[in-house]
């Protein structure tokens, strides 16, 4: 502890040092200005990392904790520094990253009236957060914190916001940096005691079962459980697929994998469910993207679900059996439980599908998204941590790139968020220095947080940004091909920058991939440049469909597999 | 009331046609007494569409919670969800819905009806009837009170509609389990 007086702000910095925090990105302000200066005298060991924009900064905190499974924080000013926050916040609530969010706020006499740069963000964020608190009283710093923190990474994780109002983090703190918590409300030990009935009732359901399918998601990830559920996988002979973000929680390469299911997922994982007479979700809450129309999902099967989080139980499938709890404790106890399967056949019969609706693309006709993803695949032997925007080019990405390990695949999936893969790529690249990080971008996402390349510059982060360039938000236009008459509006990005002359601007590396030719060249030579970011733009066929494709709101047997000849009906589901 | 609602693509309906079908609920919630906790729970129901019919909020025996008293309409499904999301709130310490438990439900409304001398009387006496008090009296109008559970103050505003209701102010309901069930 520091000898003199100790501040509010400093505080919060040493409170948070204690909590684990390595890494705080942001953005400086009025508001702020007291922990800004606790940077400089606190003596903390956080690392401050200044974006160019709060959203960057709350990507690339959530880019951070998607990398490594732990918690980065965020600091910004008030009023539009917070505002700036909300997509970030959002983001990481949707796909339950743990982040602490700070935000500057007015002195607490002001607070309500209008005053320069105040926004109500306690308010504004409160659908979007875990938890969040306005902070009134200083001496409440420590508690908060380590409240803060807590609730972040326990339990289901999320985000969680401290509003701080200036005379606070300004003030003395007289309390001690060690605080009790006190949260009567929350009490995520729960999750780790299995419910050993429900358990031997899902055992049972499996080994009587002949067509079982896992379904793996990011709350299998999130609970660490990817051994538990290689050994439930090769144990049962049960093949397992996985949602977007459970994408590497089962290696996808392993014979029993399925890849990807849902809208753009493989035809053998969505045939596989379809099929299917057991379909057990490891952490997956059945996202609209996965089960197309919901009552005809799983129809003949029975459904298990597995979840930390008892609000996802039944709220979009009704589970024929349950387990609410964290994943590797229950998949622990279910694995004493188990026995080999017979699938032999339904693993053939899956096998057949494999073989006749492989993922495939052709090499001719221009340079395709798909071609450069699958060199960047095999050049990397995918062990390359990827982030994605969101897109096609995600899609494709989430096909062509396998994931193998944990970890290694960081996508914004409920939110959508485009912006999202260059900042998060920032944040996974500061939190593991030593692995190749790609961020997968289309041209138009990445002009939403390109900015961001100051920030990787300063950084000397050796992200690679491969911008898959099509000149169009590729993914509206293939919906406006094929629902809407090939009537294209607001899709056209004409008026493009020159991305490579754009990096050098910014000091960053450029490179150019314009032909199939050129694809393993340029790759190898930006996969080898780690002086800093570099940029790899590839001027990509504008207008490709990806597939297969469950237009929203159908059902996963109307799959298509390639671009119907007849016109299509508007989907009727969701987005 | 006659509210209607116009949207976009489907023809004119009112809130009246659509609405009694609906079971009404009485969820209890017990939360920390801080602010911001009532914003959440609302948010809860607003996000889903569902309407609080009635709330009452008040600080619980043990002065660090506050017990919320909510009444709302809507599919079982629905409901299920907004008490799994309201128990899923940190600030929630528990969310019980009583809808079919066996509970004690009371409610006081207070009902201000314009009756002159002529027919004070008879409100009076059909007051007592209800155990109602007078509250206030004067030449033109008179204030009642009524306890008691909500259809018998539905009986009591509909036979003092007769007089001409100038002004209505229920509680909203609260309910306790009876016995040793947790509120």
């Amino acid at each position: 502890m520091i000898a003199e007086a100790r501040d509010g702000a400093q505080t919060l910095l040493k409170c948070l040092e204690a909590g684990g925090i390595e890494y705080m990105f942001g953005y400086s302000g009025g508001a702020a200005l007291p922990i800004f200066d606790a940077l400089e005298t606190a003596g903390t060991k956080i690392k401050f990392v200044l974006a160019r924009h709060e959203q960057g900064a709350v990507h690339m905190a959530d880019g951070y904790a998607r990398a490594t499974g732990r918690p980065a924080a965020v600091l910004v000013t008030s009023g539009p520094g917070a505002g700036n926050t909300i997509t970030g916040i959002m983001t990481a609530h949707m796909d339950s990253i743990p982040m602490v969010v700070i935000s500057g706020q007015q002195v607490t006499w002001m607070l309500g009236k209008d005053a320069f740069q105040e926004a109500d963000i306690f308010g504004i964020t409160m659908p979007i957060v875990k938890h969040s608190y306005l902070v009134k009283n200083t001496d409440d710093i420590p508690r908060i914190t380590k409240e803060a923190l807590h609730i972040a990474t326990t339990g289901r994780p999320g985000p969680v916001l401290i509003d701080m109002p200036k005379n606070i983090s300004q003030g003395v703190c007289n309390a001690p940096l060690e605080a009790e918590i006190d949260l009567p409300g929350y009490h995520p030990d729960v999750a780790y005691d299995v419910n050993e009935a429900e358990v031997i009732a899902i055992a049972d359901a499996i080994n009587r079962s002949k067509r079982p399918v896992i379904l793996a998601g990011h709350g299998a990830m999130l609970a660490h459980a990817g051994p538990e559920l290689k050994e439930l996988a090769e144990t049962c002979q049960i093949p397992v697929t996985s949602t977007l973000l459970g994408k590497g929680i089962f290696p996808e390469s392993h014979e029993l994998s399925l890849g990807m299911l849902g809208m753009h997922g493989t035809a053998y994982a969505n045939k596989a469910i379809c099929e299917a007479d057991l379909i057990m979700s490891v952490g997956s809450r059945f996202d609209d993207r996965i089960i197309g129309q919901a009552d005809k999902f799983g129809r003949n099967a029975t459904i298990i679900h597995i979840d930390i989080d008892p609000a996802e139980i039944g709220k979009m499938i009704k589970p024929d059996l349950q387990a609410i709890g964290d994943a590797k404790v229950i998949l622990t106890a279910l694995n004493k439980h188990v026995t080999r399967l017979q699938t032999k056949d339904w693993l053939a019969h899956l096998d057949g599908y494999k073989k006749r609706f492989p993922l495939n693309y052709k090499k001719q006709g221009g340079l395709k998204m798909q071609h450069i993803l699958d060199v960047m695949d095999q050049l990397t032997k995918s062990r390359a941590v990827v982030c994605t925007d969101v897109g096609q080019h995600q899609m494709w990405a989430a096909q062509f790139c396998k994931t193998e390990a944990p970890w290694d695949w960081i996508s914004s999936g409920g939110a959508g968020t485009m912006g999202f893969g260059f900042p998060a790529a920032i944040g996974a690249q500061l939190g593991r220095p030593d692995d190749i990080v790609v961020a997968v971008v289309g041209d138009g996402g990445f002009q939403m947080t390109l900015f961001e390349l100051s920030t990787a510059v300063l950084q000397k982060t050796p992200v690679k940004i491969l911008i898959l360039n099509n000149h169009f938000l590729g993914m509206v236009r293939q919906w406006q091909e094929l629902f809407f008459d090939n009537r294209k509006s607001g899709v056209d990005l004409e008026g493009n920058p020159d991305f490579v002359k754009l990096a050098e601007a910014y000091g960053a590396k450029g490179f150019q991939i314009k032909r199939p030719a050129d694809i393993e060249k340029v790759l190898t030579r930006a996969l080898e440049y780690n002086d800093g970011p570099c940029v790899i733009n590839c001027e990509v066929v504008q207008e490709d469909n990806v597939f297969p494709m469950i237009p929203a709101g159908a059902a996963l047997e109307d799959m298509i597999i390639e671009k119907p000849k007849y016109r299509m009906e508007k989907p009727v589901g969701s987005t | 009331m006659n509210r209607t609602i116009i949207t976009t693509d489907t023809p004119v309906t009112t809130l009246e046609l659509a609405i009694p079908e609906q079971p009404l609920h009485t969820l209890s919630v017990l939360v920390n007494n801080q602010p911001g906790v009532l914003a959440r729970i609302a948010q809860v129901f607003a996000r889903r569409g569902y309407n609080i019919e009635s709330l009452v909020v008040s600080p619980a025996a043990d002065g660090r919670f506050s017990r919320m008293t909510i009444g709302a309409r809507g599919e079982e499904s629905g409901l299920d969800q907004i008490k799994a999301q309201c128990n899923k709130l940190i600030d929630v310490i528990h969310c019980y819905d009583h809808t079919s438990d066996d509970i004690v439900s009371k409610e006081l409304a207070l009902v201000k009806i314009s009756v002159g001398p002529d027919r004070r009387a008879e409100a009076l006496q059909i007051g007592e009837h209800y155990g109602c008090k007078t509250l206030d009296l004067s030449q033109d109008s008179l204030i009642l009170m009524v306890t008691g559970d909500s259809g018998k103050l539905d009986a009591m505003i509909d036979m003092m509609s007769d007089f001409g209701i100038i002004e209505l102010v229920r509680t909203g309901k609260v309910v306790m389990t009876r016995g040793s069930g947790t509120t």
